[in-house]
């Protein structure tokens, strides 16, 4: 962003606000959910795509994902990639054992 | 010596250096805490038996800390824009907040973590507080390590804004990028650990 002009800032702050409005309601909504006492698995699935949306939210906006050029991108492309292969590597594991 | 590419963009990068340099920095901090998270899943689905969150920890304590992180990351954002829009003033205002509000989120933790060792829960008590109390006090650790810079950035780095004021509004947004992880950190952390 290194590029921007007073222009685009003022853009830019009143996004932030909407953002910021927007995860403070997700937080709420993430707690009451929880407060329902689901069953585990639904509650996993509800509580993380909450939480992934919200954090999509700070990557794009706070991060300024959504400008970025193609070099960071592909990097974090790679970075996703190895992040949940190694999510998956306890999946690996349990299979293993019961075979 | 003169450092190239600090403030001007680099051509075949597309950024300004400090920018790759602090996107590959946060690449290895996702593996470090993916790996952590991985370890999470390991004993959850290893254990007979797993408590939920709510029954041992804070909620109300720990959404005031989201509430207080997520402020810090719009304060943080903030002064970099109030730089970008050429306004110092407003720039230091937002990042004193913004390290007001680390001070609030540590100080929450501390009493947290204060409850818990009062009523005999330690990382060795079970496995559900050895990867609490690791994982907490990992992030707790960035969050005092993006303290000490936003501090700096502050104090004496503020110098630079009258020598170089686009490298120093660059220096903001770097620090920033480090601040918004690990506040999206904290928003994975909380209902994993809190909330399930």
């Amino acid at each position: 962003m290194s590029d921007s002009h007073p222009v685009d800032v003022r853009t830019h702050v009143k996004a932030y606000i909407i953002v910021f409005a927007a995860l403070l309601g997700l937080t709420a909504l993430t707690v009451s959910v929880a407060m329902l006492h689901l069953s585990t698995g639904e509650a996993v699935i509800i509580a993380l795509f909450i939480a992934s949306i919200k954090g999509s939210l700070v990557a794009c906006f706070f991060m300024h994902l959504l400008s970025e050029k193609r070099l960071i991108p592909i990097l974090l492309a790679f970075t996703v990639f190895f992040f949940f292969a190694l999510l998956l590597l306890p999946t690996a594991e349990v299979f293993s054992r019961g075979g | 010596m003169n450092i190239p590419y600090t403030s001007e963009v680099r051509p075949d990068t597309g950024v300004y250096n400090a920018k790759l340099g602090i996107w590959l920095f946060l690449a290895s901090e996702v593996m470090l805490f993916g790996g952590l998270f991985s370890a999470y899943i390991f004993l959850r689905t290893g254990a007979a038996t797993w408590p939920h969150g709510w029954e041992i920890l804070n909620i109300p304590l720990a959404t005031t800390n989201t509430v207080v992180l997520i402020s810090s990351s719009v304060t943080m954002v903030m002064a970099w824009a109030s730089l970008a829009g050429g306004n110092f003033a407003r720039f230091r205002r937002f990042l004193g907040t913004t390290v007001a509000l680390g001070v609030a989120f540590l100080a929450i933790k501390g009493m947290e973590y204060g409850m818990k060792f009062e009523h005999g829960l330690f990382p060795a008590t079970n496995t559900f507080l050895a990867i609490y109390f690791t994982l907490t006090g990992l992030h707790g650790l960035h969050v005092i390590g993006g303290m000490i810079v936003n501090v700096y950035l502050l104090g004496p780095g503020s110098k630079m804004w009258r020598k170089d004021p686009q490298r120093f509004t660059n220096r903001v947004e770097v620090a920033g990028l480090y601040w918004h992880f690990v506040d999206l950190v904290w928003i994975f952390l909380f209902p994993v650990l809190y909330l399930l």
